[in-house]
């Protein structure tokens, strides 16, 4: 019979290697369903990740489209994986977002039509802030109240989003837009937009701050005690409590850090490639984003290639979508999929695979 | 604004349909919890159920088939997270999670050709005279089916939990796996069990959703309710009859809302809409803190995985 025993120690070598594997098993399963839906699978698994880098038809568009959509991926997981490495669940980044965006927005249109360079700024600072002050809810109510973070945490992404729509069709609507819901598009307002840095690259101020919070993230897990006190509480929360870790403060840092960077995201995506505050303006990068750090395997540099590869499959995906016809819903499943398979696969990471008489112990098969 | 348009009698009568999927799905959940695993993909095997029993009851063009085609389609998906979480040890946390956004991306799938349609129309259960008493009749005796089965359900799994040896056993897999593994139950069978239980619930109450209170199916229709179920369950302190009251409480605040709206009260309607997520919040906070912590209530074992070899 088959038999799982535990390692001492997680394998090194499949720790990395399991999110391979896990997106190998995702790609047949995923051949298998659109197969199912009565496309060609072999064709729909290579529009989704070879023609989008590759092909000469498509690759001018969509390879800028490639950072476009990791940049808010990688600095969202990237939040987030501090957290869900000391078992703190932040899983309202979406919300986060949602106020990030509304914060910076509402603080560059308040201005409006200054042309001053300050704004810009100031507009990153209000959206991290904005993002950081609705993570503190869930922050304070689990300090304060021993309230569940993740219950909360995701109740506020509904509670954001009307709050978008209320911005929407109120306040930040735009006095010109002839009544119809939405802001004014930051996008054609110099002082107030974040444009494309290098041209035919996607690359913009948010792709940036993704690459410079990995490059922290790293040093903080690596190199600083506040990063080694998240890395043992969550490997081991009664030794960190000995070891004069505050759980407390812990659980502000984390989730403050996570709502900061995911409302920095939100501001960068309605001050680029989104444009303006509309009552639609999320679209799932928060979710997503608890993929791409798990798929990541919680490590910065890890965060960065799932969050490149995520991105391909929403750009593959809207390509099969325009192409094959494939439906926008597949690719979502095809995301939650890929999460399955890594959660499945990670058994080899932390447990060995015995097969045949061992032991006379059962083991969890 | 008319608060005159609001009758009481309708208002009781509608909060008990609006609650029915939220008792539904956190009644699953509550036995889940209480052998010891948390399953945070409420939300998707809600939607699952949501869309399973929509088009099994367009297909055949009866509701009955419909709503027992939802609670297979949700056990099913829990079985995934069963079988994650059982036997391949994966986090429950993260695993549920996953069902969810599966569950979401997976429903959209499956009903890209059912928007728009109509289900067949469930009929309400025939009490004759009865349901034509003043007050009481209006109130409890005008619903359909699926009102009195959760109801019913409420109370057998009440009695499951505290009278019934299985129910004794399964309450002491979800306090200590290992002692319960120790006198010989099987830890991961009767997990298995309870999440597929959940899984069923949690299927019915998204058709209660699609098929009766709505009644026709849209993309991410749930929006919440089963998030709100697992709050409930926390609220309720792990208590069935306590569910009921929580479901019932967050119904009457879902449907007061509503009719608020329609009067118009000259409130945002946008606050209006996000008024039960904060009630829930608020709920949950007087619950978890103070002198009757909820949390102390909790499985001792929830969340944690089962390994019998170590």
């Amino acid at each position: 019979m088959i038999r799982l025993e535990k390692r001492p120690q997680p394998s090194k070598a499949w720790i990395v290697f399991t999110p391979v594997v896990a997106v190998l098993l995702t790609m047949i399963a995923g051949g298998i369903l659109f197969a199912a839906l009565g496309k060609n699978p072999f064709e729909a698994i290579r529009t989704i990740f070879w023609d989008p880098l590759f092909n000469e038809q498509f690759k001018a568009f969509s390879r800028p489209q490639l950072l476009v959509k990791a940049g808010p991926l990688i600095l969202i997981a990237i939040g987030l994986s501090l957290g869900f490495r000391a078992g703190i669940w932040n899983i309202g980044a979406e919300g986060q977002y949602i106020l990030g965006a509304i914060c910076g927005a509402g603080v560059g249109l308040a201005f409006y039509p200054s042309e001053s360079a300050w704004i810009f700024p100031l507009m990153v600072m209000a959206g991290a802030l904005g993002g950081w002050a609705w993570a503190m809810i869930p922050a304070i109510l689990k300090t304060y109240f021993n309230t569940n973070e993740i219950l909360v945490s995701l109740l506020l992404v509904y509670v954001a989003e009307q709050l978008l729509a209320s911005m929407a069709l109120g306040l930040l609507r735009n006095p010109e837009g002839g009544g119809f819901p939405g802001s004014r598009n930051l996008g054609q307002i110099d002082a107030l937009s974040n444009p494309e840095l290098i041209t035919g690259t996607g690359m913009h101020w948010g792709v940036v701050a993704a690459f410079i919070a990995v490059i922290f993230a790293y040093i903080l897990l690596n190199r600083h005690m506040l990063g080694y006190q998240i890395r043992l509480t969550g490997e081991s929360p009664r030794a960190a409590r000995f070891a004069g870790v505050k759980p407390k403060l812990l659980v502000i840092f984390c989730l403050g850090t996570s709502g900061a960077l995911a409302g920095l995201a939100g501001f960068f995506e309605v001050s680029g490639p989104a444009g303006q505050i509309s009552i639609d303006f999320n679209s799932g990068y928060g979710f997503t984003a608890i993929i791409v750090a798990f798929l990541g395997r919680l490590h910065p540099v890890g965060i960065l290639l799932a969050g490149l590869l995520m991105a391909l499959t929403y750009i593959g995906g809207e390509l099969a979508q325009f192409m094959l016809g494939l439906p926008a819903a597949a690719i979502q499943a095809f995301q939650g999929m890929l999460l399955f398979f890594l959660l499945a696969v990670d058994v080899l990471s932390n447990y060995r695979i015995r097969i045949g008489h061992g032991s006379e112990k059962t083991g969890a098969a | 604004m008319d608060l005159s348009a609001i009758n009481p009698l309708i208002l009781i009568a509608s909060l008990m349909v609006a609650a029915t999927p939220i008792l539904l799905a956190a009644l699953g959940e509550l036995v889940v919890e209480k052998a010891g695993v948390l399953n945070l993909g409420v939300e998707g095997m809600m939607i699952t159920g949501a869309i399973c029993g929509f088009a099994v009851a367009v297909e055949t063009q009866n509701p009955l088939l419909g709503f027992i085609g939802a609670a297979i389609g949700g056990a099913l998906l829990s079985l995934l997270f069963g079988v994650l979480t059982q036997y391949l040890l994966s986090n429950q946390v993260a695993t549920g999670l996953a069902l969810t956004l599966f569950g979401l991306g997976l429903s959209a799938m499956i009903g890209q050709s059912y928007s728009g349609v109509t289900p067949p129309p469930t009929s309400k259960v025939d009490l004759g005279a009865l349901a034509d008493i003043p007050v009481i009749g209006r109130i409890l005796l005008q619903h359909d089916l699926m009102v009195y089965f959760s109801l019913a359900l409420v109370v057998a799994v009440w009695a499951f939990l505290k009278f019934t040896r299985a129910g004794l056993i399964l309450r002491a897999v979800g306090e200590s796996h290992d002692a319960a593994h120790a006198l010989g139950y099987k830890v991961v069978r009767v997990r298995l069990l309870a999440i597929m239980f959940g899984g069923a619930c949690a299927g019915l109450g998204g058709a209660y959703l699609s098929l009766i209170r709505v009644p026709q199916w849209t993309e991410g229709m749930t929006a919440g309710a089963g998030w709100i179920a697992l709050a409930i369950v926390v609220f309720a302190s792990w208590k069935p009859m306590r569910v009921l009251l929580g479901a019932y409480l967050f119904g009457g605040v879902t449907v007061l809302q509503l009719n608020l709206q329609a009067a118009g009260l000259d409130v945002p309607v946008q606050v209006l809409s996000m008024s039960p997520y904060l009630i829930t919040i608020l709920v949950l906070v007087i619950m978890s803190s103070g002198k009757g912590r909820a949390s102390q209530n909790a499985p001792a074992a929830l969340a944690k995985s089962f390994h019998a070899s170590s």
